[in-house]
């Protein structure tokens, strides 16, 4: 009971920074881009929360300044991907590069020095806030209401992206951009300021989500400490057929799969550890090839630069 | 008074002129046909006044008053509205949504009951019928037109461009949409008709302005015309579309159809137990309204489709299952729906897009080499033979005009000898002149004993070049008519109502 009570538990810590990220994602995808960046932004984020954090002394502004560093490092994508009509693929593959090579340069350049131990490098991170009555419910409570404030800013995106994308007149044009800019252009949508707006609030959620690796969930940051989760994120947009709700249960599904692979750990069952940390990456190639299949959801313009006559 | 006056406007694409000094005006309440070739400007200058595009030259003006036309929402504010050829509709978006997309009235979160509502209203005083709720790409084209429709008069224009509208409808539908047009006109919206049918500008203009070449020709009642003197100003020249297939000497099968299904993209059937033969010396036509699994059947002929079910014979040999190389070799020859995608290799110049398929022939090529000299001469003479222009085989196929294009297709396809040619939309798209030229190599064809099979959705086509028509609807034969039966009789069988095999699916 404990255990599974754990499971669950770090299913939802593990599966928040893709929410996160999965949702900013989703939202510039269905306006028509395709920012494989990810990866490089969320890295920058990580990066720049922890800095923050660790100069100013506070995780709220860590989080708010990983939300800039995020916009200004997108805002480099959304340039070139849409002013300059440079491939996007191109683009974001180079943003990745650039993400991970300014991290470890400038990670090492100010806090790292040999034998100061990691204890030194530790900034103080999101503390746990269990919610009053909710918590105490049973498995529930643990799962869902005993986290830190970033788990419960996850719950809200959630809500706030579905809102946006199915109830206001703003969803609709996002979608119809991603759909038929040209048809967005001929009732006077400004395509590319759509394109430009959801980009940049995009790289905020994947700044934010950064930040939550390195000054929630844990308390330092790592050279390439993103591991991929900027590709499953990716993954997850896919799996979830674009939808906030279906990227929620993707969300879940690749959480699960790392909480798994940290239990199957704690467990000590006796396979070498390489193999289960491959867990959460073969989950992504399975569940990605598995709805591949049948491509139904894909914004039908993405990754295709908007050229007005 | 002029609710729309356009002024000498010139509008370029690098060093092409699109537009050269056009003047147009359009009076208040009247149905206005804008009439030319393909590429002879028309949908350019609509683009312009609707603010797609940015004329360089001339000035626009909106009753009375001068414009600057940077984008559509000025269009837009200024209650022009327009209907493209190509429906600007979100797919997988309902009705209601498309319809209210982009307007600033639905303020930030939307009352989808009250948006409902209000096109209800619409549709009650039009007559329209339109399921609000219903997703785009679920209803048909006619009622996606009606939705595009909806659009403009939601956004309360007054002024109304419509791009070839009766492109994609049953004739049925065009009779609808025109009764449609007409009543607006009377309700004193004033509406433009891009059109390159000469019977659209006869019975349902009051003035029409004959485009050609991206220059004005001239603006004249309808009144005072006649088809011939609209067909003169358009091509040019005197044009002979008539019928020209006499005789009837037909031999023994060269394409034999048995029982055939086959599905399309989305898995479903779209061409159903379907049977026909095409014999030497005859050409068969194939009508009906678009999506009704014309395509699906001439994919599964030339192989670019799984055969589901059926039987496919060439030559009297069976190919259900063959190659598309095996296929050829029996003697198929294709001039596809979509020369551009399936037709050529545009960044390939003339000559190389001429001995496509032939790329294996000894004649073209001796091992891994192709026989550079072969080539050359064999483009040479096809060039000359069927005139395309530039005359350069150097030139590449994605730089020619839509009728030269297709002239190419023509060239390589007729020359490789075929028994059974297929073609599928020959002249789409194309001006009067090069659809002559298609259409007079096709009953040449005919008259040297091969098989035809054509596969069109223009009526007056299958019409006149067809011995034998069958009508394709929802993936079926509604059966099998002549050329001279009425045309009543022709839209009741495309839009699935047949008299004669009846398939008691009330629609």
């Amino acid at each position: 009971m404990e255990q599974l009570s754990y499971f669950l538990a770090a299913t939802v810590r593990m599966a928040i920074p893709l929410l996160i990220a999965a949702l900013g994602l989703s939202v510039a995808e269905r306006a028509g881009m395709m920012n494989i960046g990810a990866e490089g932004i969320m890295l920058m984020g990580a990066f720049a929360g922890y800095t923050a954090a660790r100069l100013l002394g506070s995780y709220w502004l860590g989080a708010v300044v990983a939300m800039i560093v995020g916009v200004l490092f997108t805002g480099i994508f959304a340039v070139l991907a849409i002013s300059c009509r440079t491939q996007q693929v191109v683009v974001g593959a180079a943003i990745n590069m650039l993400g991970a090579g300014v991290t470890s340069v400038l990670y090492r350049k100010l806090f790292y020095q040999v034998g100061t131990g990691i204890s030194g490098m530790m900034v103080e991170s999101f503390p746990s806030i269990p919610i009053p009555l909710l918590s105490s419910i049973p498995v529930l409570g643990p799962m869902l209401f005993n986290h830190n404030a970033l788990v419960y800013v996850g719950y809200f995106l959630v809500a706030a992206v579905w809102f946006i994308m199915y109830r206001t007149s703003l969803g609709l044009k996002i979608i119809a951009c991603g759909e038929h800019p040209k048809a967005a252009d001929s009732l006077g949508i400004n395509v590319i300021k759509m394109r430009y707006m959801t980009t940049l609030a995009s790289g905020a959620l994947l700044g934010l989500a950064g930040a939550y690796l390195s000054i929630a969930q844990t308390n330092a940051f790592g050279e390439d400490m993103t591991g991929g989760k900027g590709f499953i994120a990716m993954a997850v947009v896919i799996l979830g057929k674009w939808t906030p709700l279906g990227i929620t249960a993707g969300a879940v599904l690749f959480g699960g799969a790392n909480a798994l692979q940290m239990s199957v750990q704690n467990w000590g069952v006796a396979i070498p550890n390489n193999i289960i940390m491959m867990i959460p990456y073969v989950a992504t190639v399975v569940a990605v090839v598995a709805v591949s299949k049948k491509r139904v959801g894909a914004p039908s313009a993405q990754g295709v630069p908007y050229i007005k006559s | 008074m002029n609710v729309v006056e356009m002024r000498h406007i010139y509008k370029y694409f690098g060093n092409f002129c699109a537009n050269e000094d056009v003047n147009f005006s359009l009076e208040e309440g009247e149905v206005h046909a804008l009439l030319g070739e393909n590429g002879a400007g028309k949908s350019t200058l609509m683009n312009i006044l609707y603010g797609l595009y940015v004329h360089n030259e001339g000035s626009i003006l909106i009753n009375g008053e001068e414009v600057h036309m940077d984008s559509p929402s000025v269009a837009i504010e200024k209650g022009i509205g327009m209907v493209h050829q190509h429906f600007m509709l979100i797919p997988q978006l309902t009705v209601t949504e498309n319809i209210f997309l982009g307007m600033k009235e639905t303020g930030f979160v939307l009352d989808r009951k009250d948006l409902q509502r209000q096109v209800e209203e619409l549709n009650n005083r039009y007559g329209f019928n339109v399921k609000p709720d219903a997703v785009i790409w679920q209803v048909p084209v006619g009622v996606q037109q009606k939705v595009e429709i909806l659009k403009v008069l939601m956004r309360k224009a007054r002024i109304l461009i419509l791009d070839e509208p009766s492109a994609v409808l049953t004739p049925d539908e065009v009779v609808e949409l025109f009764n449609s047009v007409k009543a607006l006109s009377r309700e004193g919206y004033s509406i433009i008709l891009i059109t390159h049918k000469m019977s659209e500008v006869l019975n349902y203009a009051d003035r029409v302005t004959v485009m050609r070449q991206g220059r004005v020709v001239d603006t004249v009642r309808v009144a005072d015309t006649d088809e011939n003197e609209l067909a003169r100003m358009m091509v040019g020249r005197d044009v002979d579309l008539d019928r020209k297939i006499t005789g009837a000497d037909f031999g023994k099968a060269l394409l034999e159809v048995k029982d055939l299904t086959v599905r399309n993209d989305k898995g479903l059937e779209a061409v159903k137990n379907v049977s026909f033969t095409v014999r030497e010396g005859e050409i068969v036509g194939i009508a009906g309204v678009d999506g009704n699994g014309q395509l699906e059947l001439g994919e599964a002929i030339v192989g670019l489709r799984r055969i589901e079910r059926g039987e496919l014979k060439l030559n009297g040999n069976t190919v259900t299952a063959a190659a598309i190389r095996e296929r050829l070799d029996e003697g198929l020859g294709h001039i596809p729906d979509d020369r551009l995608k399936k037709g050529l290799v545009l960044q390939l110049p003339i000559k190389e897009n001429l001995i496509m398929g032939m790329q294996r022939s000894e004649k073209y090529a001796k091992g891994i080499f192709m026989r550079r000299d072969a080539i050359q001469s064999h483009a040479e003479k096809l060039v000359e033979e069927f005139d395309v222009r530039p005359a350069d085989i150097e030139y590449l196929a994605g730089g020619l005009s839509g009728g030269n294009q297709q002239k190419v297709i023509l060239a390589r396809e007729v020359d490789r000898e075929p028994n059974v040619l297929l073609a599928i939309q020959p002249t789409r798209g194309l001006d009067i002149g090069a659809t002559e030229f298609v259409r007079n190599k096709l009953v040449e064809e005919r008259s040297r004993r091969k098989a035809v099979l054509l596969i069109s959705t223009d009526l007056d086509e299958i019409i006149s070049l067809s011995d034998r028509i069958l009508i394709i609807y929802n993936g079926a034969f509604m059966g099998e008519v002549q050329y001279d039966t009425p045309l009543e009789e022709f839209s009741l069988l495309m839009a699935g109502r047949g008299s004669k095999e009846k398939k008691g699916e009330a629609v």
